[in-house]
């Protein structure tokens, strides 16, 4: 599968993530090299074999819809880079 | 002997006898931090005068009482920093306790104030993918410790903690308890609680022990262990009394040696210590077969693929908003979303984060990641199928002993294959365990590692216990 600097740029974009000129290259050249790697995985043929997310078997953990203990505003808040009054302040969002 | 060299279970013993207190055990560690941490580098954040405290909650069980536990930057502790080694958390303070710290707090166990080394987010295999720089091998400093949890490994072969606690993806435990001649525990998946814990690949984590020996390992295994409602993928079983399962010998006891993992690529002295240990356990009264795990070459890649995906969903949150680093000066919310996790993020990060965007998005995400999810069930029947004839495995933990700081830096696939024999474990959500088994000409340690059934740590102690109580390696201290 080959992966050219185009499709990292996009990628970088959907991971909100801003690459400089240099990173771009390094990372496609390397990510090339991983994906020739990962390509062993061709070899197996799975169209019969059931997907493995989750290795317990566990599902549908439910509690009862009962109010506990919750973590306070100011608790919340006190990690924040910017907040005012019960809000985390950001860069405008819509223009 | 230095108080700060014995292990949890020695002191404990002496603390009930009211030969020493808990203070001077607090004095004997920041005396031998102050000493050799400069050259370890086993903490992070530490300035020159700085006296590591505990805080601890009033004891339920005083099981660790008085003993105090290092913790990975990766664990969230109340009021003190929790970073990831990352930039990205610069200043991170949370605002609550992860469960493994609380029931650490109930036994009685100090928590130590200042956070262990760990590669940035938990990626990589030799923690030199720290946001504070590396830390160094206590055996050897041009070394590294191995990776993740470099720190907690290093911290306790250098005696500069009792106690430590790190967490395993891939072998961010195991191999660096190989690479550093200490004790390391990946639990079943579902064993520990992973509430607190920052979250790297969500279906591979793991919280475990770094010990000094497999008696600390069960001790504090029996505290940090259980069903914890806030972890919704806890496993609501019994905790045993993991002590109980030390001394039992392992006359009996059926070992599998699987072939996939003693082929090219693992180092000639590696494999002959390795196959010391397996024969040692046969003198003692075990039974060994050659075995075949066969889908074993695909687990690098698949995980690679699994790992990084669920990465890079679980980092979508480190974004500038709501705590830690944020690029300020922006003009709107997705430049500073870019710009902050262009900076925060290291190198490393960004790769995963990008490979697993590439993995899970449209047009990729069937002939990658779902094929890796296909993949990981052929794995998991793998090892089913052996432990219906055998109670355990047994395969060297790493493919080499410590390498030297610098040496996989520029490729990173080499760094990846380094985790090749741990990788396994995690994808079948079954418990492996890494025991020292002795050292190279270079003086560096071997791990070996031993895996059991989910739920089986059981067998993993009592193995683990019998094989190091009748080998030197765990008496064995590096000179600092």
């Amino acid at each position: 599968m080959a992966i050219n600097k185009q499709t990292v740029e996009y990628v970088a974009h959907l991971a909100r993530i801003e690459l400089q000129p240099k990173e771009l290259d390094k990372l496609s050249r390397q990510l090339q090299d991983i994906l020739d790697f990962i390509d062993k995985l061709n070899k197996l043929n799975v169209e019969k074999i059931q997907p493995t997310s989750h290795i317990l078997p566990i599902n549908n953990v439910f509690r009862q819809d009962i109010p506990s203990e919750s973590l306070l505003t100011d608790k919340t808040l006190s990690c924040a880079p910017g907040n005012k009054g019960s809000f985390f302040v950001v860069p405008k969002v819509i223009e | 002997m230095e108080l700060n060299s014995l292990t949890a279970h020695a002191l404990i013993e002496k603390l009930n006898k009211k030969e020493i207190t808990g203070q001077e055990i607090l004095s004997a560690l920041n005396s031998r931090i102050k000493d050799v941490d400069s050259k370890v580098r086993a903490y992070v954040r530490v300035g020159k005068n700085t006296e590591f405290k505990g805080s601890e909650a009033g004891g339920q069980s005083n099981s660790l009482k008085g003993i105090p536990v290092s913790i990975k930057d990766n664990i969230c502790t109340e009021g003190l920093n929790t970073e990831c080694c990352s930039k990205i958390l610069e200043g991170f303070k949370p605002p609550y306790d992860a469960t493994v710290i609380r029931k650490l707090k109930q036994s009685g166990a100090l928590i130590f104030d200042f956070k262990t080394n760990m590669d940035e987010f938990a990626f990589g295999s030799s923690t030199e993918n720290s946001f504070f720089g590396p830390t160094h091998n206590p055996w050897d400093l041009d070394c590294v410790p191995g990776g993740s949890s470099g720190g907690s490994a290093a911290a306790v072969a250098a005696d500069e903690a009792i106690l430590a606690i790190g967490s395993d993806t891939g072998g961010s435990i195991r191999q660096p308890a190989s690479f550093c001649g200490v004790v390391g525990l990946k639990p079943t998946y579902g064993r520990v609680s992973r509430y607190g814990l920052i979250a790297f690949a969500s279906s591979l984590d793991q919280i475990g022990p770094f010990t000094k020996d497999v008696k600390d390992s069960a001790l504090l295994m029996n505290v940090i262990s259980g069903y914890d409602p806030r972890d919704s993928t806890s496993a609501n079983l019994d905790v045993p009394d993991y002590t109980k399962s030390l001394g039992q010998g392992v006359k009996g006891i059926k070992i599998a040696i699987p072939g996939e993992y003693f082929i090219e690529g693992l180092e000639p002295e590696v494999k002959s210590i390795t196959e010391a240990a397996i024969n040692k356990l046969k003198d003692m009264g075990a039974a060994y077969k050659e075995v075949s795990l066969p889908h074993t070459e695909y687990a690098v890649p698949v995980y690679y693929i699994i790992a990084t995906a669920e990465a890079s969903s679980n980092l979508a949150r480190f974004d500038g908003v709501q705590y830690g680093f944020r690029n300020t000066g922006n003009n709107n919310l997705i430049e500073m979303y870019k710009k902050t996790r262009g900076a925060g993020f290291g190198e490393e990060a960004k790769r995963r984060i990008i490979l697993g965007t590439f993995a899970l998005s449209h047009g990729y995400y069937d002939a990658y990641y779902l094929k890796a999810l296909k993949v990981r069930t052929l794995i998991k029947r793998d090892f089913d199928e052996v432990f219906k004839e055998f109670d355990c495995i047994i395969t060297p933990t790493a493919p080499s002993a410590a390498f030297k700081i610098g040496e996989k830096m520029d490729d990173p696939l080499k760094m990846y294959l380094s985790d090749i024999y741990t990788i396994s474990a995690n994808l079948a959500g079954i418990p492996a365990i890494s025991v020292p088994c002795g050292f190279t000409k270079k003086g560096l340690p071997v791990g070996l590692q031993i895996l059991a059934r989910p739920f089986g740590e059981e067998t993993l102690f009592g193995v683990a216990h019998c094989y190091e109580q009748n080998t030197p390696w765990h008496d064995m201290k590096p000179k600092v």
